[in-house]
C-alpha cells in the first residue's frame, strides 16, 4: 500500500469524499475565527449550547419535508436565533444567572429536538440528525456551507475590530458609541449559522467540534490573535482530512472520526503547553 | 516621566471645551436608586474630585456621564465636546479582561479608536502617537509585552496612555490611584494635573480626602444625593464629610499634605 493510496487516493477516487473534505475545509476558515473569538470571550458554552439550539427547529423540519436540507437549515436558524434571543432578553431583563439559563436552554433543545424527529421518524433519521452525515453532502450541501462559510468569513472580517474590543473591555466600546447588545447578537448569530453549516456535516451533538476544539487547541501554542485564528483553521482542516481517512480506511463512521482527530490534537496541544509549563517551573526552582 | 506628548493634537484642543451638566439627574439599576436628583455643572476645564463612601454612586454617576448607563429621570448636556469622540473614561481596572491576547501598544493605541470607527484605516501616525502616551506614562519599554503580563499599576498606567491617546476633552476616572503604590500614584496625579493645566475637563472619583484637598479646586460629595457641590475647601466640611458618611477630614492642611504633590 503505497503512501499515495493511503493519503489522497480516497479522495481522487470518491467524489463524495471530496465534497466531505471541502466541506470540513470550508467550516474550518469560519470555524476558526469565529471559534478563537468565542474562547477569547469566555464563551465555549454558549457555542455548545447554540449547536443544540439548532436541533428542535432542524427536527421540525424533518418532521415536516423529510431529509430536505434547505429546510432543515432553515428551521435550524430559526430556533438557533430564538435561542440567541431569548438569550440576550434573558441576560438584560431577567433574575437568573446566564449560566442556568443556558443549562435550560441546553436540555429543552435536546429534549424537544429528540422527542420531534422520534414523532416521525426512525432511529436512524435520529442518528444523522444527531451525529450528520458528512459523507452523504451533496452539490446543494456544499454550496450552502460555502455559502454561509464565505458570509460568516466576511462579516467577521467586517467587524472583528469591534468584536475584539468587546471581548475584553465592553465599557470602552460602549463609551465609544459601539452598541455592545447589537454587537454581541451579530456575533452570536454568526455562530448559529457557522452551526447550522455545520449541522449536516457533524449533527447537532458534534456541530460545536470544528468551532471550539481547534481554537482550544490553538490557544495552547500562540498568543496572538493573528496566530491564534491561522492555526485554529489549519488545526481544523487537519484534523477534517484526518478524520475523513481514518473514517475511511477503517470503515468508521465519519462525523466521530473527525471529533476524534480534533480531540487528538486538543490533547497533543494541552500536553504539550503543560509540559512547557512544567518545565519553565523547573527550571525557575533549580538553583543557578 | 518625560515631557507631554501630543503636541500636534495642541491645536484642535483648545477649541474644544467639554461642559457636563447634570439636572435632577436619577440613575439606578433594577429597583436601587444608585443617584438621585444630582444637579450642577462641571465647567469646562474644571478639575472635580468626587468623593463618597462605597456605594455613594461615583461610579454609577461616572457611567451614565460616560454614556453606560441611562438616566432614569433627569437629563445629562454636554457641550462644546463631540461625544462619544470627545469623552475619555477610565474604569476600575477589574472591568477589563486582561488575559485577551493584546500588546501593550496596541491597548493603548486603541485610544484612537472613535476616530478610527470598525471600518477605519489605522493611521501611519498612530504608533508614534501611542508611544509618546507610552512615554508619558514610564511603560515605553514595555511596549511589546503582553497586556496580562503588566502589574497592577503598569496596568493602570497603560490605562492612563490610552486615555492620553484618546486626547478628549472630556476626561473622566474611577478611582484611578486605588491599589497602586505612592509612585505610581504620584506619577499618575502629575497627568491629572496637565490634563487640567491643558484645559480638560476632569472628574475623578476617589477616596484620598488629602489629595483631594491638594490638588482639586472643586469637589462633588456624594451620599447617593449630592451632600455637597463647589470648591473643595467650602464642600469638605466636618459637617458635610459626617453628612455624607465619611470621617472628618485633618484639622487644616497639615505638613502630611505637602507630600501628594509639589507645587
Amino acid at each position: 500500500m503505497s503512501l499515495w493510496s493511503i493519503l489522497v487516493a480516497p479522495f481522487s477516487e470518491y467524489a463524495f469524499m471530496r465534497s466531505a473534505l471541502v466541506a470540513c475545509m470550508a467550516l474550518a476558515v469560519a470555524s476558526g475565527p469565529l471559534g478563537t473569538l468565542l474562547l477569547l470571550r469566555r464563551m465555549g458554552l454558549v457555542g455548545d449550547v447554540l449547536s443544540h439550539a439548532v436541533m428542535p427547529g432542524a427536527a421540525v423540519g424533518f418532521a415536516l419535508a423529510g431529509s430536505a436540507l434547505a429546510v432543515l437549515s432553515a428551521g435550524g436558524l430559526i430556533t438557533g436565533i430564538a435561542v440567541v434571543l431569548l438569550m440576550t432578553l434573558g441576560t438584560r431583563f431577567g433574575a437568573q444567572r446566564e449560566d442556568a439559563s443556558l443549562a435550560a436552554f441546553y436540555f429543552a433543545s435536546i429534549g424537544v429536538g429528540v422527542l420531534v424527529v422520534s414523532l416521525r421518524g426512525t432511529n436512524l433519521d435520529l442518528m444523522h440528525v444527531l451525529l450528520g452525515t458528512v459523507l452523504a453532502i451533496d452539490l446543494p450541501a456544499l454550496v450552502l456551507i460555502v455559502a454561509i462559510a464565505s458570509v460568516v468569513v466576511t462579516v467577521l472580517a467586517l467587524i472583528f475590530r469591534p468584536l475584539a474590543i468587546q471581548s475584553f473591555d465592553p465599557a470602552f466600546l460602549r463609551t465609544m458609541g459601539g452598541s455592545d447588545s447589537a454587537y454581541r447578537a451579530i456575533f452570536l448569530v454568526l455562530v448559529v449559522l457557522d452551526l447550522v453549516a455545520g449541522f449536516q456535516a457533524f449533527g447537532t451533538l458534534l456541530a460545536g467540534v470544528p468551532l471550539l476544539l481547534p481554537a482550544a487547541a490553538a490557544r495552547c501554542w500562540a498568543q496572538r490573535i493573528g496566530p491564534l485564528v491561522g492555526l485554529s483553521i489549519g488545526f481544523g482542516m487537519a484534523a477534517g482530512y484526518a478524520g475523513l481517512l481514518v473514517s475511511y480506511h477503517l470503515n468508521v463512521p465519519s462525523g466521530p472520526a473527525i471529533a476524534c482527530a480534533a480531540a487528538l490534537v486538543y490533547a497533543v496541544s494541552a500536553l504539550a503547553s503543560a509540559s512547557r509549563v512544567l518545565a519553565t517551573a523547573l527550571n525557575a526552582t533549580r538553583p543557578s | 516621566m518625560s515631557e507631554p506628548s501630543n503636541r500636534d493634537a495642541a491645536g484642535s484642543r483648545l477649541r474644544r471645551r467639554g461642559c457636563v451638566t447634570l439636572r435632577e439627574l436619577t440613575v439606578g439599576y433594577r429597583e436601587r436608586v444608585a443617584v438621585e436628583a444630582v444637579s450642577g455643572v462641571f465647567a469646562a476645564g474644571s478639575l472635580t474630585a468626587i468623593v463618597g463612601a462605597n456605594g455613594a454612586g461615583k461610579t454609577t454617576l461616572l457611567h451614565a456621564i460616560a454614556g453606560l448607563v441611562a438616566p432614569r429621570r433627569g437629563s445629562i448636556e454636554i457641550a462644546g465636546a463631540e461625544v462619544p469622540a470627545d469623552l475619555a473614561y477610565l474604569p476600575q481596572s477589574d472591568s477589563i479582561d486582561r488575559d485577551f491576547p493584546i500588546s501593550v501598544l496596541e491597548f493603548v493605541a486603541l485610544g484612537r479608536w472613535a476616530r478610527i470607527g470598525a471600518l477605519g484605516r489605522v493611521s501611519p501616525e498612530l504608533r508614534p502617537c501611542a508611544m509618546n502616551a507610552l512615554r508619558a506614562v514610564g511603560l515605553d519599554e514595555l511596549a511589546g509585552r503582553m497586556l496580562g503580563e503588566l502589574s497592577v499599576g503598569q496596568f493602570r498606567r497603560a490605562l492612563f496612555a490610552r486615555v492620553i491617546v484618546q486626547d478628549a476633552a472630556i476626561v473622566l476616572l474611577d478611582e484611578p490611584f486605588a491599589g497602586i503604590d505612592a509612585a505610581t500614584s504620584a506619577d499618575l496625579l502629575r497627568l491629572v494635573q496637565r490634563w487640567h493645566d491643558e484645559g480638560r475637563t476632569v472628574m475623578v472619583a476617589l477616596h484620598d480626602l488629602e489629595q483631594v484637598l491638594a490638588i482639586f479646586p472643586e469637589t462633588l460629595l456624594l451620599a447617593r444625593k449630592a451632600i455637597a457641590w463647589g470648591e473643595t475647601a467650602t464642600t469638605l466640611t466636618p459637617e458635610k464629610l459626617v453628612e455624607a458618611g465619611l470621617s472628618a477630614p485633618p484639622r487644616g492642611p497639615g505638613p502630611r499634605l505637602r507630600l501628594a504633590m509639589p507645587s
